[in-house]
Formats: C-alpha cells, sequence, structure tokens
C-alpha cells in the first residue's frame, strides 16, 4: 500500500511505530508525531496501542473462558466447553509434568500466558495495512496492532515473571538460602564472587530471554510481513501465504515456549538444592 | 523502541488477567473435568457391576434351569413307575376276576352235569323196564314185578 508520496524506508518506520502517549518536552501532554519525539518523551510515556490491543485481547480472552467457566458441566460439553478444555488439559499436563509442587497459581497462570500471547501473536496475520489504514481514516496516526512486537509488552510480562521467580525462590528458601544458592554454585565457597556473578547473570538472563525472544520473534515476522506488502498488490499473496502458514506455527510456538519457560523458571524457584 | 511506561501497564494487566483466570475461569473448568472424570470411571464401575451381576444372575438361571429340569425327570419317573404299578395293579385284578369267573362255570358246569346224570338216571330206569317188558312181553306183570322194577331202578 506504499503509495507514491511515501518512500519504502518511511513506510517500514510508520509501521514500526508505536502510537506514544506522553509528556514531550515542548509539545506537553501529546501523542508523539513521529518515533523521534516518543523517544524524547523518555519512560514517562505510555503506547497507546499496545495497552489497547493487549488489554482488548485478554479481555476477550477472560471473557469467553469465563462465560464457558461459568456454564462448564460435567455432562456431555458443548462445542466452546470442549475447545477450551482441550486447551485446559493442554496447559495442565504441561504444567503437570513440569511442575511438581502445590501451587494454585502456576497453571492459570500459564493458561493466561500461552492464550493471551497466542492471541497478541494471532494480530500478526491480520494483513499489515488493514487496521493502520483504519486508524489512519479515524485520526490515529500510529497504530501498532500486535502487541508482542512491542518490546515493553513482553518485557513487562516477563518482568511479572522474574517477579515471581523471586517471590517463590524466596518465600520457599528463605532469603538466606536463596542468597545461598546464589552465591555457593556451582563452584563450591572459595569462588563466591565467582559464583555470584555467574548465578546473577544467569537470573536476569531469564527474563530478559523470555521477554527478547517473543519480541524478536514477532518483531520479525512483522516485519517480513511489513516488507511483503512493499510488492505490487497482485504479487504479495506469493509470499504473504506461505509466510502467513509458517507464521500460524510461529505464533503458536512462541506462546507454547513462553509458557513452558515460565513453568520451567517457576518450578527451579520452587527446588531446594 | 523505547522503554516506556508501558511495560509497567502491561504488568499490571498481565496480574489482573491472572488473577482473574485463577480465580474465576481455572476452578469451575477444572472442577467440571474433575467431576467428568469421577463420573465416567463411576460409570465404567457401574456398567462392570452391572456384568458381574448379569453373569451372576445367568449362572443362577443356569442352575434353576438345570434343578428344574432334574426335578421335571423325577416327576416323570414317579409317574412312570406309577403308571406301571396301576397296570400291574389292573393285571393281578384282571387275573383274579377270571380266575373267579372260571370257578363260577366249572362250578355251573358240575352241577349241569350232576343234573343231566341225575336225568339221565331215571331215563335208563325207565329204557330199562321198557326194554325188559319188551323182552318178557306180558309176562310181567307189572303188578306182580313191580317191586323189581323199582328196586333195578333203584341201582341205576
Amino acid at each position: 500500500m506504499a503509495s507514491g508520496t511515501v518512500t519504502s524506508s518511511e513506510y517500514i518506520a510508520h509501521h514500526l511505530t508505536n502510537l506514544t502517549f506522553g509528556n514531550h518536552p515542548v509539545n506537553g501532554l501529546s501523542f508523539a508525531h513521529s518515533a523521534q519525539e516518543a523517544a524524547e518523551m523518555g519512560f514517562w510515556a505510555i503506547n497507546v496501542d499496545t495497552m489497547f490491543w493487549s488489554i482488548a485481547l485478554g479481555l476477550a480472552f477472560v471473557w469467553f473462558f469465563r462465560k464457558v467457566a461459568k456454564s462448564a458441566t460435567s455432562d456431555v460439553p458443548g462445542g466452546a466447553q470442549n475447545f477450551v478444555e482441550t486447551i485446559i488439559e493442554f496447559v495442565d499436563d504441561n504444567v503437570k509434568s513440569i511442575f511438581h509442587y502445590k501451587n494454585a497459581l502456576i497453571a492459570p497462570l500459564a493458561l493466561t500466558i500461552f492464550v493471551w500471547i497466542f492471541l497478541m501473536n494471532t494480530m500478526d496475520l491480520v494483513p499489515v495495512d488493514w487496521i493502520p489504514f483504519l486508524a489512519a481514516e479515524m485520526g490515529i496516526h500510529f497504530m501498532k496492532v500486535v502487541p508482542t512486537t512491542d518490546v515493553n509488552a513482553t518485557m513487562g510480562m516477563a518482568l511479572s515473571v522474574f517477579a515471581l521467580i523471586l517471590y517463590y525462590s524466596i518465600k520457599q528458601k528463605g532469603l538466606g538460602g536463596f542468597l545461598a544458592e546464589l552465591s555457593f554454585q556451582p563452584l563450591g565457597k572459595w569462588l563466591l564472587p565467582f559464583n555470584l556473578f555467574l548465578e546473577v547473570v544467569g537470573l536476569l538472563a531469564k527474563p530478559v530471554s523470555l521477554a527478547l525472544r517473543l519480541f524478536g520473534n514477532m518483531y520479525a515476522g512483522e516485519m517480513i510481513f511489513i516488507l511483503i506488502a512493499l510488492l505490487p498488490f497482485w504479487a504479495q499473496w506469493i509470499l504473504s501465504v506461505p509466510w502467513a502458514i509458517f507464521h500460524i506455527l510461529v505464533i503458536t510456538l512462541q506462546a507454547f515456549i513462553f509458557m513452558v519457560l515460565t513453568i520451567v523458571y517457576l518450578a527451579m524457584a520452587h527446588e531446594d538444592h | 523502541m523505547n522503554i516506556n511506561l508501558t511495560i509497567i501497564g502491561q504488568a499490571i494487566a498481565f496480574f489482573i488477567f491472572v488473577v482473574f483466570c485463577m480465580k474465576y475461569v481455572w476452578p469451575p473448568l477444572t472442577s467440571a473435568l474433575a467431576e467428568r472424570k469421577k463420573k465416567i470411571a463411576d460409570g465404567l464401575d457401574a456398567a462392570e457391576r452391572a456384568e458381574r451381576d448379569l453373569k451372576l444372575a445367568q449362572e443362577k438361571a443356569t442352575d434353576n434351569l438345570r434343578e428344574s429340569k432334574e426335578q421335571a425327570a423325577a416327576i416323570i419317573e414317579q409317574a412312570n413307575k406309577r403308571a406301571n404299578q396301576i397296570v400291574d395293579e389292573a393285571k393281578e385284578q384282571a387275573r383274579e376276576e377270571a380266575n373267579r369267573v372260571k370257578a363260577a362255570a366249572e362250578a355251573e358246569i358240575e352241577q349241569e352235569i350232576n343234573q343231566a346224570k341225575e336225568a339221565l338216571r331215571a331215563q335208563v330206569a325207565a329204557l330199562a323196564l321198557a326194554g325188559a317188558e319188551k323182552i318178557l312181553e306180558a309176562s310181567v306183570d307189572e303188578k306182580a314185578h313191580a317191586q323189581l322194577v323199582e328196586k333195578l331202578a333203584a341201582e341205576l
């Protein structure tokens, strides 16, 4: 949909810029008009499109699942319940095979992660110009519809998981136990600084890898869709259709990986060495 | 690609969704699943029990049938025996009756013979008298010889 007045690089940059609202040093409280302005707003700005789509999809998830849960019956299940039960059992099986402790939070957490991330990833399959075009018609200049292509979204979730890792590590082993685990492994107490460095890096790598893996995959996928969209409209399907089909695998896989790694990390947090 | 407040907003949204899911989505669905699992297990149990019951009932029915057959056989045997007995009794009775009838007939015959003998004897006396009369022709005086004739008749 690259029109004559927009260059390819401008088109790509436009598609990769969030709708950011914040306090600009010059313009005051406003929507950023460019990526540069958004950067100038610093930390105290919010990506409205990311928040809107992620919350909308999250609400869709909890609304649908709640609706099914309310009418859940142990008799013959209907279509929707069947579908939801399949997902629940899939998640439950994964949790049970990885996480062997008693914790009522893990399974619902895993379910939320899996379905929510899957839904956010699925926005990637909506043709890249549809929603931004509608938004532009409504006067909204930037509109990035895939929340997981925003590192803030993935990092927000990864940091939440990280907080849970820290919380359960301390809760299960006590602060001393947790610190001892960081200090005396893997090389014994005589190499404490080295151990500490190694373990802290390993610990911090968990949320970072969690966030960046999802972000990187979705960002790259989105980027390729945008590049394909630069082709003449009659040729796009040659690439976009195979890529979209392949992407169905990617979005599911990334949601699954995020979920499984979360379970693994929390199981490790419960483990006593 | 700026890190900004979105990170916190996303974390809050995440937290809310997880808590909602934990409170209102997960428990009813898993309890429904567990309940169904239990129902199925119960159903399978009941089916097994019913199968066992059926087997028992079949065995009982077979036993009953066998018993009834035995009883029937015994009854038939008894009946046969009784029938034979009745036939034997009847035969015995018939034989006795026949003997009795035969004895009566024999007695009657005996009586008739005696009667005939008596009649014959009377007739022989008369014949002898007539024969003697013919032989002696008139010479025999009836009056004179009556004593003799009567003596002769008595001897016969």
